[in-house]
Parts: structure tokens; sequence; C-alpha cells
């Protein structure tokens, strides 16, 4: 199974690199970008087929290491 | 005094620090590996500067893991005084021994240069050789050190005297403009709820004596090695 997992800042964190990002993209001439948050992005590949375990699982590893949730929020995409 | 100082991959303050604890305790300070189990008994613990494991992830994220952690939140829960000097205080919010997180620098740059810091509680272990309100010059060498913490936790620590040190200009006053990283609250260091556990971003270990340009954090040493010899 493969597990995709996004890492995204909480609302109301500060985010000064999608704020440098936005920026760019304004130098560079896009036009109408309002918002930009930066994340992070995990792609973990696990081994047997109970999907339920697998999600109990991630959620652990999300909590415990990949993600800080003092800051950070995450989601779990799991295809079996 | 029986101190240890946490050796991680990427840790790069360990010998500063075990020099400033010798100079100040006249006892060389155990250097003790990331990977070990156990803690020898001693009076206190420092986890350095540096950039273990390279940041990955996080600052602190890989290194709050580390077997040896266990044994030291172990100690830090007993009372063992506990101090994280920079990516020690990432690594200590990161472990769960201090709250919030110590995100990018607001100017996204790398900071390295002498900051003043205000003395906001010296009834502390850690800064009850300094004057209350006293400022003090002390480096600060990092990409990651804006301190955040939700308004509820922020709320927590002032009101209970738990900011040890805040960023400020060189006559004390704390504004916007002596925020070098974007910190809430200017906030510099911070303690744990029983005292015992001080984080902070600068670098007092850096400026022990005139020869290295500033003895301003001497004074933190040399309260910790008193402390031991009292008790």
């Amino acid at each position: 199974m493969k597990a995709r997992i996004h890492i995204t800042l909480k609302k109301g964190v500060l985010d000064p690199q999608g704020k440098a990002i936005a920026k760019a993209l304004s130098h560079l001439g896009f036009v109408g970008v309002e918002e930009v948050r930066q994340g992070k992005y995990i792609e973990i590949d696990l081994a047997g087929s109970d999907t339920q375990t697998a999600r109990a699982g991630l959620d652990a590893m999300c909590a415990q290491l990949l993600a800080n949730t003092v800051i950070e929020n995450y989601s779990i995409e799991l295809d079996a | 005094m029986n101190s240890c100082v946490i050796v991680f991959p990427g840790s790069n303050c360990d010998r500063d620090v075990a020099v400033a604890l010798e100079a100040s305790s006249g006892t060389r300070p155990r250097m003790i590996w990331h990977g070990d189990s156990e803690l020898p008994a001693c009076d206190l613990i420092v986890l350095p500067g540096g950039f273990s494991h390279g940041d990955y992830l996080r600052s602190g994220a890989m290194a709050a893991r580390a077997p040896i952690m266990r044994a030291v939140v172990a100690k830090a829960k007993a009372g063992t005084p506990v101090l994280g000097l920079c990516n020690g205080f990432q690594i200590l919010t990161e472990a769960g021994l201090l709250p919030g997180a110590l995100m990018r620098n607001a100017g996204l740059k790398f900071i390295c240069r002498d900051v003043f810091l205000r003395v906001e509680n010296n009834y502390t272990l850690f800064t009850r050789g300094y004057g209350p309100g006293q400022v003090v010059r002390i480096p600060i060498s990092h990409h990651d050190g804006n301190y955040f913490a939700d308004s509820a936790t922020l709320n927590r620590l002032e009101d209970t005297g738990r900011v040890a040190f805040r960023y400020c200009a060189a006559d004390g006053l704390i504004n916007a403009d002596a925020n070098p990283n974007g910190s809430l609250n200017n906030i510099a260091g911070i303690l744990n709820e029983t005292g015992n556990v001080l984080g902070m971003m600068p670098h007092p270990e850096r400026l022990i004596s005139h020869e290295l340009g500033g003895s301003d954090g001497r004074a933190m040493f040399d309260a910790l090695t008193a402390l031991v010899q009292c008790a």
C-alpha cells in the first residue's frame, strides 16, 4: 500500500516562506495569487493489506514524528 | 558538579558548552552519545546547539526521538535541571518538555550576531546570577528561532513567570525592532512548569570570557555550579 501524507501549517500560524513564494510569483508576473502556504508531502510504502491497521499506524506516525501538531495539521491518503 | 552534555550527530556547540561548564565548575562534563539509552547520575543535563540530523523534517525532530531522550525526559520529570541551548531548545519543544515550537525566522535568513536580552525572571536555577531586568549581550546563531505558541499557552507562560529571556534593545526596551526572528512577545527563552528545564535560542556558552569578546554568558554556568555545591 502507498500512503500519501500532506502536512500543512495550521490556520493562524504565520508562513514567511509562503509569503516569499507569493512575492516571487508576483515578480514573475503571475496575477491573482492571493495567498501561498507551503507544506510538506511524504510518501510511505507499507507492507500488508489491511487499510484500517495501516491508517491507525499512519495516524500514530504523524502524531509522533511526521507532523508537529503544535503548528501543523496532517492528512492521510491511502491507496490499497 | 556532575553534568552531562548530550551529543547528537550534527551537534556543534557540545564542546563549547563543555568548556563553559568546566570553566565554572572545575569538572569536565560527561559527553553522552545520543544512541545510548542510560544516563549516569548527574546534577545537570545540557542539550547543546548545532544542527542535529541536519535539521531533517524539522529542527530537533529526529534528535527528540533519539534513544537517550527517554532517559532525559525521565530525569527532567524527576527534577534534574535540563538546559537546552539553540538546537537544544528546539529538541526540548519537539520532545514535549517545553511548550510551543520554533519556526523559520520571520525574515527567512540565518542570523548570526550578538543580540541584547532582558532577564525577565531571575528567580530560576539558571538565571539567579543576573539582576532583575538586567540586559545582557549574547550571540544568536540560528535559522529556526521564531518562537510560536497558541495564545492560551502564551498567556500561561506570561502569567506564571516562565519567560526567562526576551530580545530587547541595548537599553532594555522590548519592541519589534529588537526582535531578530519574529518570536511571539520577543521570547528568547522559556521555562517548564516546575522551573527545572530552560530552553533558549541564544548561546551563553559562547561568551564566557573577555578573550571570547564578552562574559555575559558566564553567570548562567556559575549559578548552576553554585547551586549544586550548596545542595
